[in-house]
């Protein structure tokens, strides 16, 4: 009986888990090995415009006779690349803020709070927007605008944690023994608070996919010929009964940020039991 | 429990005016010269409306000038005037805001509907197939892009099996009812005309299910966790051993237990609809505030996007501020200082 429990239980932890990787696992090899899984350039006018799906081109051609699956393929070099830059950048100056301020408390901690507060109190699409569109078009300042969004996500996070590890025993015991404040911040509260952020952060990345790719749909991001999923998308659009245009980029999307999400679920029933 | 009501009461004009001072600054950057802000490329050879744009914005002036010339004319309601529409955008923006509240709150009542019923099913039914359809239904609603999801509802239901209305609010064809809330729906009841009430419902259905999809699977992950802890207690027993029938016990002893986290999350769920709309309108050319913006951003027209991105701002301030306090008065057990 136990056996029984303990397998179902184990199923369920990591049936998503699996797939969640394999899907991520598939991008992450579109990632490197785009150039290698198509025989057509994402560039080149390969064959006549608006070709429905054939065997020679899987996912059909776009209205510019370029093949939608190496299109689709070397999307995956931009989206990944650019989700895993912003979370870093993001958690990088979050993470550091939300430590010095719930490390040293007082105004600092107060303005920095109150700056997470304001930039918390956008929704997240419409300040991206904005930000991207006062920048320029462009994926760069797309990338910019959303670690402009993201980062106070993990500021409020780390600041929660940095109060929480500053209270227990061994930092008392680092003090007494004469420690430096910068020691005491890195060596013996920072290491004990990144697991959470982590853990969010990598769930983040498929949110992120798709925020980058709907700045690309409305013409923030990528600019053409990029094969960007988002901006596909919207050539898809404008192309509306050539479903097959916006089909490879839109399931590009749902299966990559289906995967994070995976993953996310599962690590969050591994550190969350109870909702099980 | 009345002082933490005051206390957020009286940070909201701080967080406003915070807003008002980031969309400032973010005219401040648009490539160096804010006149490209103010007026448009085509306008930027007529040193008349040059001169005048000046004038208005202070632009001749140092920046913390700028600023309180700024918040000034926002004060009076003056946030510019658009490029492409030429109207003020504040009148633009208060035009647009009831289409965009209709298909949020169509969005609200699909997304509440859905995820409760789900959220009760995957809990009374746990780890069965319900349940593991419920996960993926949610899950799904939060992978799948709105504007790809929107694109593909129409082609299915709209062009393919012609069972649901093209994009747009209603038919054509039909008379347009005389705008007085600017909400359709309300307006075709005040005309009291039922085929235009009818017809804008139709309308709704497949927009609001894109948008609510998302917000359907939060609630319903949400109900099902509160639901299994609820119908764990001991007044789940008392109830059912004194026979109450299974459909009394769900929904009347424990999904009434339920529903503060529940109304909490919805509330909180605007802010996700507002984004989405943005997407969801663009697709189903919903002359709401989302399709606004998308054409302000794509013709660079920084006033409107300005103007859209502080709306935005305060009423997804105001929701969470209702939000919380809702929260807490009808949760006696929270106890904030």
């Amino acid at each position: 009986m136990a056996t029984l429990l303990l397998a179902r239980r184990h199923t369920w932890l990591s049936l998503p888990l699996i797939v969640g990787l394999a899907v991520v696992g598939f991008w992450l090899l579109a990632t490197l090995l785009a150039p290698q899984m198509t025989a057509f350039d994402p560039l080149d006018m390969v064959a006549r415009r608006l070709q429905p799906p054939s065997w020679q081109h899987w996912l059909g051609t776009d209205a510019l006779g370029r093949d939608v699956l190496a299109r689709t393929l070397h999307g995956a070099r931009h989206s990944l690349p650019i989700a895993v830059v912003v979370v870093s950048v993001a958690v990088a100056i979050g993470a550091m803020l939300g430590a010095v301020s719930g490390f040293l408390g007082g105004q600092v901690d107060n303005a920095i709070m109150r700056l997470v507060d304001i930039t918390l109190s956008f929704p997240p699409m419409l300040l991206a927007m904005a930000v991207a569109a006062s920048l320029g078009p462009g994926l760069g300042n797309a990338t910019i605008a959303m670690v402009i969004v993201w980062w106070p996500v993990y500021a409020r996070l780390m600041r929660a944690q940095v109060l929480e590890v500053r209270e227990r025993e061994h930092v008392e015991a680092a003090v007494a023994a004469g420690a430096s404040r910068p020691r005491i911040l890195l060596k013996h509260i920072l290491p004990l608070c990144w697991t959470p952020v982590l853990i969010s952060a990598t769930m983040d990345l498929g949110q992120v996919i798709l925020l980058a790719a709907s700045l690309s749909f409305i013409g923030l991001g990528a600019t053409p010929p990029t094969p960007e999923w988002g901006s596909m998308i919207s050539d898809g659009a404008a192309q509306f009964y050539s479903w097959w245009v916006a089909f490879g980029p839109g399931l590009a999307i749902l299966t990559i940020v289906l995967g994070f999400n995976f993953i996310g679920d599962a690590l969050h029933d591994h550190f969350d039991p109870r909702s099980k | 429990m009345t002082r933490y009501i005051i206390r957020r009461l009286f940070a909201m004009p701080f967080l406003v005016l915070g807003i008002v001072t980031l969309a400032f600054l973010l005219t401040t950057v648009t490539k160096g010269d804010p006149l490209t802000a103010i007026v448009s490329e085509r306008q930027m050879n007529n040193p008349e409306i040059v001169a005048a744009a000046k004038a208005r914005w202070g632009l001749d002036r140092s920046l913390p000038e700028r600023y309180v010339i700024y918040v000034g004319n926002l004060l009076t309601g003056d946030m510019g005037t658009s490029f492409i529409t030429r109207r003020p955008v504040g009148q633009d923006i208060l035009f647009r805001l009831p289409a965009t509240m209709e298909l949020v709150i169509a969005a609200m009542l699909v997304g509440a509907t859905i995820g409760i019923a789900l959220g009760v099913l995957a809990a009374y039914y746990r780890n069965t197939a319900t349940d593991h359809f419920a996960r993926l239904f949610a899950l799904f609603g939060s992978s799948i892009p709105v504007f790809w999801l929107g694109l593909a509802v129409l082609f299915i239901f709209s062009v393919k099996l012609g069972i649901m209305p093209g994009p747009g609010r209603m038919d054509a064809r039909l008379p347009q009812p005389p705008e007085i809330t600017r909400f359709l729906t309300i307006d075709a009841l005040l005309a009291g005309d039922f085929r235009v009430f009818i017809d804008a419902l139709w309308h709704l259905i497949l927009p609001s299910f894109v948008l609510g999809w998302a917000v359907a699977g939060t609630i319903s992950r949400l109900v099902r966790a509160n639901m299994l802890e609820v119908l764990g207690r001991e007044f789940i027993l008392t109830a059912r051993a004194k026979g109450a029938g299974e459909l009394r016990v769900v929904l009347r002893h424990a999904l009434r237990n339920t529903l503060v986290p529940t109304l909490t999350v919805i509330g909180y769920s605007f802010a996700y609809l507002l984004t989405g709309a943005v997407l969801t309108e663009t697709i189903f050319s919903w002359p709401g505030m989302g399709s606004y913006a998308v054409s302000a951003a794509r013709g660079l027209d920084f006033p409107a996007i300005i103007g859209v991105t502080i709306v935005g701002g305060v009423v997804f301030l105001v929701t969470n501020l209702v939000t919380d306090i809702a929260y807490v008065v009808a949760n006696p057990r929270v106890r904030l200082g």
